[in-house]
């Protein structure tokens, strides 16, 4: 497994956010997560990579349980890359020292080594001419894809994606939408929390349906977008599609 | 012209230039330290562990609660009382820059570095950099930018605050006006020479950071 959760909880002072969740995530997996606003699907992610502290319950990352005092929560996070909604780039950095920071700073590699190794990711991309600029000069859909490489270039073994797509413009979704496609069939383990009901029917293995802190109903997307059994997952599905 | 170079605005500038150098040394020496004492004060007030916290607020809260000419008197009569030895003026004018800018300094770095969009450290931490390497190559640099404003505006607050300094006879500029007028009796001309002393600096450094300040608008 490369990641397993069980029975975790976790509470934000009195509100208890995620009720219990247990998750299984197998190599090559893509998982897609859906459900209303404010279900608990960014907070289940984050707990994935202690962004947030859990409350109660454990998360495996491999063999390595996270809750555990003793692990080396950096060396784990270097495994698990994250992209977030609003891509959280460094606007100091150019697009090749937002790539190359991890692999120098926590990876020990040589500069010229880790430029050598970004460029192939940024070719990934489709953003090999834009390794010089800032930032704040990129589009949103650009800026999501050099994020997605900053992620990659740690060869983290699973990727968590938090709604990658709904901070941009409809006619940039595509081009995250096909990097991922591509990470996907690559074997890439990813858990994606997403609106984009399309990409979870075409690329998730699994479609996870979470409402109020728990995950209520779980299973291929056929089932899940074709015939699912709970009330709760009809009902949200037929708001969005 | 003759005149001119023979009045007293010409005759008081050997001894106003002999104070600047003393006004500038204390700035520059005391803002300094004053600076390194802020940025970890600063830290240290954003810092989770309440002892940390608290202590620091105080140090802040105190310095920024007492009047300067207190803190100097404090520390050149009444320090060496408790240590059981002098400071020279020198040095405690330094320490007092240091201390009280250090206060201001550090409410500078704090709220600087709380500007920092969370998300900044979010995916510093999530590529697997450590709480240490976060600050340093992605929350600083950015917070740094965001200080250059304020640091240069308390440049100019401590700049003039070394004037208070005269008290104790530190050689600062003010006092070196108030010695050649106690020879000379011409405390019009000389004032107004250490006035436009004072304004020879100030003004061009609010330009200089008024400039700064539109650039990181943008
Ligand atoms: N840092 C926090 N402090 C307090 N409450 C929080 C915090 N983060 C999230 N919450 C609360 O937890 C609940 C779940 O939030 P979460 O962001 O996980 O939902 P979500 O399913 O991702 O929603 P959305 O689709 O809007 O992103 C919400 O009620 C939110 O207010
Ligand atoms: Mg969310």
């Amino acid at each position: 497994m490369m990641i397993t959760v069980k029975d975790l909880h976790k509470s934000f002072g009195k509100n208890e956010v995620l009720k219990g969740i247990d998750l299984e995530v197998k190599e090559q997996e893509v998982v897609c997560v859906i459900g209303p606003s404010g279900s608990g699907k960014s907070t289940l992610l984050r707990c994935l990579n202690l962004l947030e502290e859990v409350t109660s319950g454990d998360v495996f990352i491999e063999n390595d349980n996270l809750t555990d005092k003793k692990v080396n929560i950096n060396e784990i996070r270097s495994r698990v890359g994250m992209v977030f909604q609003h891509f959280n780039l460094f606007p100091h950095m150019t697009v090749l020292e937002n790539i190359t920071l991890g692999p120098i700073k926590i990876k020990g590699v040589k500069k010229d080594d880790a430029i050598k190794a970004a460029m192939p990711l940024l070719e990934k991309v489709g953003l090999e001419d834009k390794a010089e600029m800032y930032p704040e000069s990129l589009s949103g859909g650009q800026k999501q894809r050099v994020a997605i490489a900053r992620s990659l270039a740690m060869e983290p073994k699973i990727m968590l994606f938090d709604e990658p797509t709904s901070a941009l413009d409809p006619e940039l979704v595509g081009d995250v939408l096909a990097v991922m496609k591509n990470l996907a069939k690559e074997g890439m383990t990813m858990v994606v929390v997403t609106h984009e009901m399309g990409f979870a029917r075409e690329m998730g293995d699994r479609v996870i349906f979470m409402d109020e802190g728990i995950i209520m109903e779980e299973d291929t997307p056929d089932v899940i977008f074709g015939n699912p059994t709970n009330p709760r997952t009809k009902e949200f599905l037929s708001k969005v599609l | 012209m003759e005149a001119f170079l023979e009045s007293h605005y010409v005759r008081v500038m050997p001894f106003l230039l002999e104070g600047l150098v003393y006004t500038l040394l204390i700035t520059g020496v005391g803002l300094f330290f004053g600076f390194i004492l802020g940025a970890i004060v600063g830290l240290a007030r954003l810092s989770k562990n309440k002892i940390i916290y608290v202590l620091s607020s105080i140090y802040v809260e105190a310095l920024r609660g007492t009047p300067i000419l207190a803190q100097i008197l404090f520390i050149y009569f009444g320090l060496p009382d408790l240590l059981g030895f002098n400071i020279d003026k020198i040095t405690a004018s330094i320490i007092a820059i240091a201390v009280n800018a250090g206060a201001y300094i550090a409410e500078i770095v704090r709220g600087a570095v709380y500007s920092i969009d969370k998300g900044q450290n979010e995916a510093g931490r999530s590529i697997g950099l450590t709480r240490g390497q976060t600050m340093r190559y992605i929350i600083w640099p950015q917070a740094f930018r965001r200080m250059i404003p304020p640091l240069g505006n308390q440049f100019v607050i401590s700049l003039k605050d070394t004037s208070l300094f005269s008290v104790i006879a530190v050689g600062e500029m003010l006092y070196m006006g108030q010695q050649y007028y106690g020879i000379t009796f011409a405390a019009f001309e000389a004032l107004t020479m250490v006035c436009l002393m004072y304004l020879a600096i100030t003004v061009p450094t609010a330009l200089y950071l008024r400039k700064v300040e539109r650039r990181l608008d943008v």
